[in-house]
């Protein structure tokens, strides 16, 4: 019961990931039309916010020490961070919160990535065929990957939690079980928690503003609320600035669970469209639900006692469950009449 | 007015005999009547092929590599300050080159992809005359250039390969290994591994789906299940999973008390990392210590995992802070050259260029099966291993082995793992019949 309890929640901190790239990719979808592969690079992009935050809290005066020499025969450098030099333990304390901290930068420059990616390349694209989109927004994935490696290089970047939140949870405590038999990462459960927070942030922003519900109304009959006079084109870009935040979110506060690399972004966006399509092509509560199902389910198959019966049952788990459901529901779990179906 | 007879037969004799005609100044000149072997060099250079991962998971690998070669050559030809070939024990090469010709090279990128290793070294190989091809940082990489290298007739020297198969059961007469393999890490870290945590062990594998993993698995559970440990469970993970949470979750309460991650690169450096977040590192199970241990570890990629590596214990090729003459000769030459210390991936790397070069050196020639007679048998001491041998009955090299752990007090960015001790090469020998495999003849490319 322990193992089944901790694998629910393993497929929620997996889910929430998915869920928030998949949010994003299906804003972007029901808005705009476009099928967008440099999503996952949206996600990187927000993890390597946070390494360049982190390396610019930890830039430092260095001066070298004559004394001492390395092994290669010159003065060992000794390198004293300007912000602890500057505020003490409040800088060092900065240091150590310097991935919650990203995201305060990671929110305008997302923004601004996404308004730029929409204006000066995506919206060329808006009346051409899915495949032609696939191919150019899969360029950009690369051509970002590539710039990421070449100023990062090709290793993963440790970004370590928050000494305060690196510890486990025990669960077992809380629920009835044995304590010590359901522990768990205590960054994780902050991960599934800022996740919820954020899906919530976005559907409350949809629902109960004036713009989500122009967004709304455009997502519907883009043509009419044109006629009305307002100009959806601008909120739209918009909307792809405010998913690229929701994807670059997902992508700072995932850092201390990956260590970031340049090709993190590849390895979730396969997973992301197929959790959009298993919840149906533009549909937000869709990608939300099946971003967590699938997490769940991935995890629950790489038990040992499924494998023992399936061998290899966890690699392609959540292909099988996407073809199940398009056979028995092809619009999705939650997907609307009318997308994607010209 | 005069006729011509024209006929068929006629245009067929003027056609054979112009064909003739023409073909006649090659004749002379051609590589299957003029060369002895495959590219054999005729001017003043001879020409060696990097074929190195410069894009992909293992760039910075492959670049470390790079720096390496570009260092041996520099060597070779006598600039810089000669590095190991001052402490080499073999005093063939002058710096003035290899058989008076001074050494060019080429580069290729493997892409840590067979295929397009396969490609590379084939147009280093066929268009630039590369005589020899070195380098790569995976095994599936190393065992297909190999076979490339063998089929054209030229040497290659593998770079980075720890699988048993690259001198086991696909071992080729043209091909040489200097780095270890997975059965010598088994070897070298079982013994400190009884040491510290005792005969009484229950160990769970978590192990990277591919024919290196499977190599580490298989010899690490030989060698432990030697001393005692029982093996919970041997899982298989999908090469570059990113996330191993549903992995290390079942280990949790499997009554494991030791983790054996058999991951390298980015892999390891994220299996490790979540290990040490679920608490694994800090566990107590059957009232031991719960120990995480990884088998083959890179100092380069152990820095993208932090502090996660602090007193996990590993096996590795060679490490810069070595105080043998010949390592500190190399971590001298390479860290004035470019800031830094040297990879284990560059150490090799850099060995081996200088060991191919001293052997051509040696044979007089550039031919594969002379120079392969040449590095067949041949011991040697200042390469940073100690005493080494290229044994002949598999082209491995045999050579002390290091056993490190997680420096607990890092005092650099490089000063990640600290030796705990270096395995003597008695203790990691093995029958070369032991691991398969037959190295055929040599081909010369004739």
């Amino acid at each position: 019961m322990d193992q089944i309890f901790l694998q629910v929640l393993n497929g929620l901190d997996k889910g929430g990931a998915y869920a928030l790239i998949a949010l994003g990719l299906t804003i972007i979808f029901g808005t705009l039309g476009v099928v967008n592969f440099a999503h996952g690079a949206l996600f990187m992009l927000g993890a390597f916010c946070a390494v360049t935050v982190k390396a610019l809290l930890e830039t430092s005066k260095v001066t070298t020490d004559p004394t001492q020499l390395t092994a290669w025969g010159t003065p060992v450098e000794v390198r004293t961070p300007y912000i602890e030099a500057w505020l003490g333990d409040f800088g060092t304390l900065l240091v150590d919160f310097s991935v919650p901290a990203s995201i305060i930068i990671a929110i305008p420059v997302m923004l601004l990535i996404g308004v730029a990616m929409e204006r000066g390349l995506i919206r060329f694209f808006y009346k051409r065929p899915h495949a032609e989109q696939i191919l150019v927004t899969f360029g950009l994935a690369i051509v970002l990957q590539e710039i990421v490696k070449s100023q990062f290089g090709a290793n993963p970047i440790p970004q370590p939690a928050p000494d305060a939140a690196k510890g486990m949870v025990d669960f077992g405590a809380f629920i009835g079980f044995q304590a010590g038999s359901v522990v768990y990462p205590a960054w994780r459960l902050i991960y599934f928690l800022f996740s919820l927070m954020v899906i919530g942030a976005v559907f409350a922003f949809l629902q109960f503003t004036t713009f989500g519900m122009v967004v709304r109304a455009g997502m519907a009959d883009r043509e009419t609320v044109g006629l009305l006079g307002i100009d959806i084109d601008r909120r739209f870009t918009i909307v792809f600035g405010i998913a690229a935040v929701v994807a670059g979110l997902a992508g700072v506060m995932y850092t201390p669970i990956l260590s970031p690399d340049y090709h993190m972004g590849m390895d979730f966006l396969v997973l992301s469209f197929v959790v959009v399509v298993v919840g149906g092509m533009g549909s937000l509560p869709g990608a939300v639900v099946a971003g967590f199902l699938l997490g769940i389910v991935q995890s629950f198959a790489s038990m040992n006692e499924v494998k023992a019966i399936l061998p290899g049952i966890d690699q392609i788990i959540i292909y099988l469950i996407a073809v199940v459901i398009l056979l028995a529901r092809p619009r999705g779990l939650m997907g609307r009449k009318g997308v994607m179906e010209a | 007015m005069r006729k011509y007879d024209f006929t068929r037969r006629s245009l067929l004799k003027g056609t054979a005999l112009a064909g003739v005609g023409l073909a006649a100044p090659t004749i002379l000149t051609s590589k299957s009547w003029a060369a002895n072997y495959l590219n054999e060099p005729t001017g003043s250079t001879v020409t060696f092929g990097f074929n190195v991962p410069q894009t992909g998971a293992y760039a910075d690998e492959g670049a470390d590599e790079l720096r390496a070669y570009e260092l041996a050559v520099e060597h070779i030809n006598g600039e810089g300050d000669g590095g190991m070939l001052n402490t080499f024990s073999s005093k063939e090469l002058k710096g003035n080159g290899i058989n008076g010709k001074k050494v060019v090279f080429v580069t290729g990128d493997t892409q840590t992809k067979s295929d397009a290793a396969r490609a590379s070294a084939k147009r280093m190989v066929e268009k630039d005359g590369a005589i020899m091809i070195t380098g790569g940082s995976s095994s599936g990489v190393a065992v297909a250039v190999q076979s490339y290298c063998q089929d054209a007739g030229v040497i290659f020297m593998a770079g980075l390969t720890h699988s048993n198969d690259t001198t086991g059961k696909d071992k080729r007469a043209n091909g040489f290994r200097h780095f270890f393999n997975t059965e010598m890490s088994g070897a070298a870290l079982a013994p400190v591994l009884e040491r510290n945590f005792g005969k009484d062990r229950v160990a769970y594998h978590l192990t990277a789906d591919y024919n290196w993993g499977w190599s580490q698995e298989g010899s690490i559970k030989k060698y432990t299940e030697k001393l005692g440990w029982q093996t919970a469970s041997a899982v298989r993970t999908p090469l570059g999973s990113g996330d191993f949470s549903q992995y290390i979750t079942p280990v949790l309460n499997s009554g494991a008390d030791v983790l054996v991650l058999n991951h390298y690169g980015r892999d390891m450096v994220n299996s490790l990392t979540q290990s040490v977040q679920f608490g694994l590192r800090d566990k107590q199970v059957n009232g031991k210590e719960f120990a995480i241990v990884v088998p083959l570890y890179s100092r380069l990629m152990a820095q993208g995992a932090g502090e996660n590596v602090k007193g996990i214990y590993g096996s590795t090729n060679w490490h810069w802070s070595l105080q043998d003459e010949g390592s500190k000769a190399f971590v001298k030459s390479f860290g004035q050259k470019y800031g830094f210390p040297p990879s284990q991936a560059a150490h090799t790397c850099y060995v081996q260029a200088i060991l191919y070069a001293d052997a051509a050196q040696r044979a007089g020639t550039f031919r594969p099966s002379g120079v392969g007679a040449a590095l067949e048998g041949f011991e040697f001491d200042g390469m940073g291993n100690g005493p080494t041998e290229y044994r002949a009955d598999d082209h491995q090299c045999f050579k002390d082995v290091l056993v490190v752990k997680g420096k607990e007090n890092p005092t650099s960015q490089f000063d990640v793992l600290e030796v705990v001790e270096i395995t003597p090469r008695a203790q990691v020998e093995y029958p070369a019949s032991l691991l398969g495999g037959e190295l055929g003849p040599y081909n010369d490319g004739v």
